[in-house]
């Protein structure tokens, strides 16, 4: 593949301004949702700079990252799964998915 | 440096920059499902082809498909009136901004250390990587299996209709 | 003479790539492919639908298209001259963007399918070594698809017929994947043409195809059922049940946009067929051993239109099933049994080359299919439907 011509520090930055963008999304959105969606974005940033230090590492054929990776993917999998639900059942209680509406502790 | 690794990098970014800035919220789950296709694209030019397909039938297939379901059970794609960003957004920004620059000057910092050229592509195949799951990652393998038993039962009992009276 | 013509289609591919410079080749040997695919399946979709007219007319006792052309033959490209010169709505609340963009991210989805399936020996696009994972990711691309149409319309009911259609696809992509996962266990490998191959013995004449075992053929049921959910065709059309939602999720497409997502589907039909072809019909490989100077393409694509016959044979005999129906079908009695059936593939690996496992592993399929299947689901009594999400 075509990968090998492109430095680490290039998925490092890519990786980096995502994560920027998934946590600016996530600390200035209203939407519950949207907030889920940054985290998400964070997440898929981590996966990819697990995946570019396994590719440029000194021992890809171990799968260390690779693996890491994977298994990020099916946590996120539940993660977005549970949140979304809660999503919902909050949305059903207060009739609203804004955050910033959600202050009280008491239902 | 090459040319397709900068397009598929400018439009991953701009997918999740859209995917966070946009009003309406289905059109931000759709960019979301750019940046993933996007990072997808990058694992595979990492030559982790598994890696990348999983990251499709999961994040395009079950994970943005859920958001929109989300949206429309919470009747969010409605944009409202007074602003889609919290009223403390400055200050979630200048967080962002000094996570974003922190990072990118720790990786800046450390490019002579880093290794310029890869080793040569290991040929993993999808044996490789199963017989890795059920020897040496065995045990994380059930962990996750049992976390995502426990999501899948904790999803659904919170997001069940309570009924008035039973329970 | 055999063998020449068994890999015709490989040798003329090989003699055209051949006059251009050396440079040029790779990349012009994956766009002939390429264009291949995008020329052939269209031209086979315009033959299945009349096919399909002509076939549910016999069924309903009509005689179907007969005007255009000797017996209607030209019916296909009268319909095609049609919808190209429709004249194209967009709903004026619609959104124009995600409104265009729905048919064609179908189209491109469904045609990269194709590029992992063998359709003959040595004939196949891409064979890399998770190619079942690729065409089930690409596949799992056409759900959004699906919503993007049905929201961007901004018309009730393409919105209901996106939402029925998004949760059926996701329903029964979970049996799809378990069914193929059996494949998968037995013969050691992701790879389509590894699949083939293993498939491509004979014993007295006879071939060694997945569904001529009890695990196989479990499977191959659930395939069946799975896949026709998952390509949205009758008895799970739902999503475009005509008497309550006009059209689904296309309702506000006309023209060419429509003619799209017609093709989209029809092409859906096709790649499906070919991965129940080659996962558990043996792919390529001849019925009977001594048929196996037949070219392997011609097997193929005889499959591949048998399956599409039954899709429309299936069509004109089953009633639709209403959505909670639908939806305790996919989770009370498929996905059980396809995971049962991973069980008892592993128990048919495991228990060796004797009779006995036929005895067992059927033994088992055919106990758990009379008591989820006959007991379980006549014990439900028919009562008014609930509704717990849509209220």
């Amino acid at each position: 593949m075509t990968g090998a011509a492109t430095p680490l520090v290039g998925y490092l930055l890519v990786a980096a301004l995502l994560f920027a963008i998934g946590l600016a999304g996530a600390l200035t959105r209203r939407n519950a949702i949207l907030v889920l969606i940054g985290i998400e974005l964070m997440l898929n940033a981590a996966n990819l700079n697990l995946i570019a230090f396994w590719r440029y590492g000194p021992h890809p054929e171990a799968l260390t990252g690779m693996m890491f990776a994977i298994f990020s993917i099916a946590v996120a999998a539940a993660e977005a799964a549970v949140g979304l639900g809660l999503v919902i059942s909050i949305h059903r209680h207060a009739k609203t998915t804004d955050l910033d509406q959600m202050n009280r502790m008491k239902g | 440096m090459n040319i397709p690794f900068y397009l598929i990098a400018a439009l991953t970014v701009l997918g999740g920059s859209a995917a966070v800035l946009l009003k309406n919220t289905v059109h931000c789950a759709l960019a979301l499902t750019i940046a993933f296709a996007g990072l997808a694209v990058l694992f595979l030019q990492l030559d982790a082809q598994f890696a990348g397909f999983a990251q499709i039938l999961v994040y395009i297939g079950a994970v943005a498909i859920l958001v929109v379901f989300a949206i429309l059970l919470t009747r969010g794609s409605e944009t409202p009136k007074d602003g889609v960003f919290s009223h403390t957004w400055l200050a979630g920004l200048a967080v962002a901004a000094a996570v974003f620059s922190v990072l990118g000057w720790a990786v800046l910092q450390s490019v002579p250390g880093l290794p310029y050229t890869p080793a040569a592509a290991p040929i993993v195949t999808v044996n490789d990587i199963g017989k890795a799951l059920m020897g040496r990652y065995v045990l994380p393998l059930e962990i996750v299996a049992v976390l995502l038993t426990a999501a899948l039962i904790g999803a659904v009992i919170v997001a069940m209709h309570e009924k008035e009276g039973t329970k | 003479m055999f063998a020449t013509l068994d890999q015709i289609f490989v040798l003329f591919k090989q003699w055209l790539v051949g006059l251009l410079p050396a440079g040029l080749q790779p990349v012009a040997g994956v766009l002939l492919c390429v264009v291949v695919i995008i020329g052939l399946f269209p031209g086979l979709f315009a033959l299945t639908v009349l096919l399909e007219r002509k076939g549910l007319a016999r069924i309903q006792n009509r005689i179907g298209p007969n005007r255009a052309g000797p017996f209607g033959l030209l019916q296909p490209i009268a319909d095609a001259i049609k919808s190209l010169t429709k004249e194209d709505i967009v709903p004026l609340s619609a959104d124009g963007t995600v409104h265009f963009l729905a048919p064609l991210v179908l189209v491109v989805a469904v045609f990269m399918g194709f590029a992992v399936l063998p359709m003959g020996r040595n004939m196949v696009l891409v064979d890399m070594d998770a190619s079942l994972l690729f065409f089930f990711a690409v596949g799992a691309s056409t759900e959004l698809s699906v919503f993007m149409a049905g929201w961007s319309s901004r018309n009730k009911y393409s919105l209901l017929g996106a939402m029925r259609a998004v949760a059926q696809m996701i329903s029964y992509e979970v049996p799809l994947l378990m069914s193929s996962v059996a494949v998968v266990m037995m013969t050691g490998s992701l790879s389509l043409v590894k699949i083939v191959e293993a498939q491509n013995h004979y014993t007295w004449g006879l071939p060694h195809w997945y569904i001529f075992t009890p695990w196989g053929f479990a499977g191959f049921v659930m395939f069946a059922i799975a896949a026709t959910a998952e390509t949205n065709r009758s008895p799970f059309d739902l999503p475009e049940g005509e008497s309550e939602l006009v059209a689904g999720y296309f309702t506000e497409y006309s023209g060419f946009k429509f003619a799209l997502f017609f093709l989209g589907e029809y092409l859906g039909m096709f790649s499906i067929s070919g991965l129940g072809t080659t996962l558990f019909l043996g792919g390529w490989s001849a019925p009977f051993a001594f048929l196996g100077w037949v070219p392997s393409w011609i097997w193929f694509f005889g499959k591949l239109m048998l399956s599409i016959c039954v899709f429309i044979w299936v069509r004109g005999t089953l009633p639709r099933l209403r959505q909670d129906q639908l939806m305790n079908f996919a989770w009370k009695f498929v996905l059980p049994m396809t995971l049962l059936n991973l069980f008892v593939a592993g128990l048919w690996r495991f228990l060796g080359d004797g009779w006995q496992r036929w005895v067992v592993c059927s033994a088992i399929l055919v106990l758990a299919y009379v008591i989820v299947g006959r007991v379980e689901m006549r014990r439900q009594h028919v009562g008014p439907r609930s509704y717990r999400y849509a209220e």
